[in-house]
């Protein structure tokens, strides 16, 4: 599923990476807890989506650190400009949707978006 | 590069994309039984100046401010759209390269052409100048970027120098307590070994356990410092602070094992994942730490054959 269906799924809005939006997506992550990406997402991460209800810098670090290349922020939440700024830097498509972290997920999944631990 | 260079560019790119990438999709129409006044509304509200006319998906005419104009003269301006309309239609197929586009734009004056699906013959969307060098300069950008990459990713330092034993060593200093910079130090890490040719898995492996070190430091300690041999075989981390020190390493090793406050919680770490998370990436870990003194974590990563 490339990022054009799952932004039409989950209804989001692009922060930036617009010129991006052809990438593939398999997998989906929805979490608030860096230490766990850090030590579950091992291979095929730029095939990941990460949702997340966290807007500070560490989520792209911790992202970068994984490559992860498509965030997508829930519950209407926005980061600063410092951090699409980074983003940017990294090639890092960032998106933000109104719905909250678990419509996000379950509505990605029905659509055929799979999870980390299914490993496709 | 020359402008010669760049213009061939552009060609290039103006043959590759099809008018279905550059086109707008929802195009504001109007249906052949609305009045002149509703064209007039539309244009004005979308601050558009010309509007295909269109019934059941069929392109039937262009409607445009000079025709609203001319109704208005005469004092039409309640009939219906089908009387006044141009049905003379220079439209284009969503199929043709973007070249096409830009011929049609020198041979007729219009700002716009309806998009015509090939196989159905309605109308899929509207292209005007703007659509296309939108286009252009979103093609050109995804090059230059997918040029530069390509650029960066260099060879294998190893292989270009010729010694008995080629190291490189890399130092990063870690400020205690500053949490907004957090993680600023392991991307830098990531760009100077992929800079480095390092194969992508071994800088993962690396990245991610120097992120967890580095958030340590920041969330445990008053600062440190991390240093990291690059040598041909293998990868050495050495991450040093000053302090407080580990209690009871055995302890700290458990996952799920964390005295972080809550506000670490809160911006998504101290779940006591970090230390077994540092093991589960490396072929070598090792701790010193003494209270008061500071801690001393080693790992290796090794380059595999
Ligand atoms: N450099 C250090 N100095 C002092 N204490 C440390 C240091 N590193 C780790 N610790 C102690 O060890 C515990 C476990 O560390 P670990 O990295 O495994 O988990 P965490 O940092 O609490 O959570 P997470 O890494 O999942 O965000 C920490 O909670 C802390 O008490
Ligand atoms: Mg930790």
């Amino acid at each position: 599923m490339n990022i054009h269906k799952v932004k039409q799924i989950i209804n989001a809005e692009v922060i930036c990476g617009e010129e991006l939006l052809d990438m593939n997506l398999k997998m989906g992550c929805g979490c608030d807890l860096m230490s766990h990406i850090l030590a579950h997402i091992n291979h095929d991460s730029g095939s990941v989506l990460l949702l997340t209800g966290l807007t500070n810098p560490q989520v792209i670090y911790t992202s970068d650190a994984v490559d992860i290349k498509v965030i997508c922020f829930v519950r209407g939440k926005r980061p600063d400009d410092d951090v699409v700024k980074l983003a940017n830097e990294r090639g890092v498509v960032l998106m933000c949707t109104q719905l909250p972290l678990f419509e996000s997920c379950g509505k990605l999944y029905k659509e055929g978006l799979r999870g980390i631990s299914e490993n496709v | 590069m020359s402008d010669i260079v760049r213009t061939s560019k552009i060609q290039e790119i103006a043959y590759e994309c099809k008018v279905e990438e550059a086109m707008t999709k929802d195009v504001i129409t109007v249906a052949p039984s609305d009045t002149m006044v509703d064209v007039w509304m539309k244009l004005r509200d979308k601050r558009i100046s010309g509007l295909p006319v269109v019934s059941e998906g069929n392109l039937m005419g262009i409607i445009s401010v000079e025709d609203f104009i001319k109704c208005i003269i005469k004092g039409r301006k309640y009939e219906q759209v089908k009387n006044n309309m141009t049905t003379h239609i220079e439209f284009i197929y969503s199929d043709e390269p973007l070249i096409h586009v830009f011929k049609k734009f020198e041979k007729h004056r219009f700002g716009r052409f309806p998009v015509k699906e090939r196989d159905t013959k309605k109308l899929v969307g509207i292209i005007t100048k703007g659509d296309v060098i939108r286009c252009l300069l979103k093609r050109l950008e995804k090059d230059y970027y997918e040029e530069e990459t390509q650029k960066n990713r260099m060879e294998n330092i190893f292989h270009d120098i010729k010694s008995d034993k080629t190291t490189v060593i890399l130092k990063y200093h870690v400020k205690g307590k500053e949490f907004k910079k957090a993680g600023e130090k392991s991307s830098l890490l990531k760009n100077a070994l992929l800079r480095l040719g390092i194969a992508t898995e071994i800088t993962r492996r690396i990245v991610i356990a120097s992120m967890e070190t580095e958030m340590n430091i920041i969330i445990f300690t008053d600062g440190g410092e991390i240093t990291i041999w690059v040598e041909e075989d293998k990868i050495k981390v050495n991450a040093v602070d000053s302090g407080p020190g580990i209690p009871d390493v055995e302890k700290a090793m458990i996952p799920g094992y964390s005295t972080a406050p809550d506000w670490v919680r809160e911006m998504g770490f101290g779940a006591g994942m970090g230390l077994p998370n540092i093991k589960n990436c490396t072929d070598e870990m090792k701790i010193d730490s003494k209270i008061g003194k500071g801690t001393s974590l080693e790992f290796i990563v090794n380059m595999k054959k």
